[in-house]
């Protein structure tokens, strides 16, 4: 089919799903006004029932536990396959890390980069911690903090090179770090069942509202979360960047090939 | 104020998919359907939001009126996992660009050889 | 408060306009950069701290940085 066909196509479509859309909006509460909600139920038990300030991380990881670990469960297949469409192709070999694109000038890091991207990495991992931790108090919680978490490592390679980079996160521990977050989620879980009946029930001590480690179960699942994100957005960076810098393409020998 | 947050989140989607309909280069493509998953997040999100109430963590005043948290817990892991898959998207572009050397997708149309 | 939404909405859907609009990737980074940001701000507008975190972190950093890895790689190219 032509472009011409296509967007014709496209404008067709695009006009019935207009009425569509407009039908359903048309159907919406007003904005601001939802009426009662199932939400409004959470909001007043979050607390009494499981010592949760953070009614979002509670809906998260013991209302709808199940839910994130589908989600996690997607991050996880979409790491790997990333790293294995990156992986290294046939007519590919790694050369010197040069953070250049083949024939083009680029000029040095300039030293400012490096001293703020040196000095802020501790600061940025530390605040990754602090948002994994505090994800049932105050809003955070794994998601957010791991991705902080692969921010500091970033800083890490803006503050030297790629060899530093990959000295000091080799793939197999970080490889590791993910697959051991994503199993703990599923180990917390059978606990659970063995404890509580169902799976991802929460158990362990409720604590005293407020405090870092009250609401049983929920830390542990957030610093699973936690590791499992950092580790696999660190994956991601990892494998584009090998991509990038590393590997450069030689055009194979010999078409026809001698075997 | 329902229009326009509603007509935002209808317009984000329309216009996302008019991109990605019409567009001539594969990474381009990519980032329009990143917009286009930022409808839906305003969607939601407008979905569970009350008027004059607070954000729904009570760290401080227990029993005030707050906006509805199942909503933005969908939104929250929707972030984060979405911008993985369009991640993905981008190395089947960097591969595509590989085998192919052009980025054009009206070009892609003999795979099969 | 309302004032806020109202211009934070109205950028979310003037940058999402620019997003689709440019055409080269390179600059699209940096258009979707400004888009995260802004729909982060009408995620706190609408008293969601959590989400706006998220996309924030996500979509400001997170999300510009692969599309430049990607288009670094591809105008490599061959030795």
């Amino acid at each position: 089919m032509t472009r011409r066909t296509r967007l014709r196509l496209f404008l067709v479509s695009a006009a019935v799903l207009a009425v569509v859309v407009l039908a359903g909006f048309g159907e919406l509460p007003a904005f601001g006004h939802p009426g009662a909600t199932f939400g409004a139920v959470l909001n007043a038990l979050s607390v009494p029932q499981r010592h949760i300030t953070d009614v979002v991380t509670a809906v998260n990881f013991t209302y709808r536990g199940v839910d994130t670990l589908a989600e996690e469960f997607i991050f996880f297949a979409a790491v790997t396959a990333v790293v294995l469409l990156l992986a290294p192709g046939d007519d590919e070999h790694a050369d010197h890390a040069s953070d250049a694109a083949t024939g083009r000038w680029v000029p040095q890091t300039s030293d400012a980069v490096r001293v703020l991207a040196l000095a802020l990495v501790g600061p940025t991992i530390l605040f990754g911690l602090y948002i994994v931790a505090h994800g049932h108090l105050t809003p955070g919680g794994g998601f957010q903090g791991g991705v902080v978490l692969a921010t500091g490592v970033l800083l890490v390679y803006l503050a030297g090179e790629y060899t530093h980079l990959h000295g000091l996160y080799p793939d197999t521990v970080v490889e590791g770090i993910e697959l051991g977050g994503a199993s703990a989620f599923v180990v917390i879980g059978l606990i659970g069942l063995a404890v509580g009946g169902t799976f991802l029930a929460t158990w362990g001590p409720l604590g005293q509202v407020g405090q870092l480690n009250s609401a049983g179960n929920v830390p542990l699942l957030n610093v699973s979360v936690g590791a499992e994100i950092g580790a696999g957005f660190v994956l991601l960076l990892s494998a584009f960047l090998r991509q990038t810098i590393v590997l450069r393409r030689h055009p194979p020998a010999n078409a026809s090939g001698s075997a | 104020m329902s229009v326009l947050a509603y007509g935002v989140a209808a317009w984000l989607l329309f216009v996302g998919l008019w991109g990605i309909v019409q567009s001539r280069n594969l990474v381009h493509l990519v980032i329009c359907l990143a917009v286009v998953q930022a409808a839906t997040y305003v969607l939601l999100v407008a979905i569970g939001y009350r008027a004059g109430a607070v954000a729904p963590v009570f760290a401080v005043r227990l029993g005030t009126v707050a906006v509805d948290p199942v909503v933005q817990a969908l939104c929250l892991t929707d972030v984060v996992v979405g911008t993985t898959v369009t991640a993905l998207l981008l190395a089947l572009v960097v591969q595509i660009h590989k085998r192919t050397g052009s980025l054009d997708p009206d070009s892609l149309r003999d795979l099969g050889e | 408060m309302n004032v806020l939404l109202g211009t934070a909405l109205i950028l979310v859907a003037a940058a999402g306009t620019v997003v689709v609009v440019l055409r080269d990737p390179l600059r699209q980074a940096l258009a979707v950069s400004m888009f995260g940001i802004l729909l982060g701000i009408v995620f706190f507008a609408v008293q969601a701290p959590d989400v706006a975190l998220s996309e924030i972190v996500v979509g400001a950093v997170a999300l510009p940085l692969m599309i430049l890895l990607a288009l670094a790689k591809i105008r490599g190219g061959v030795q």
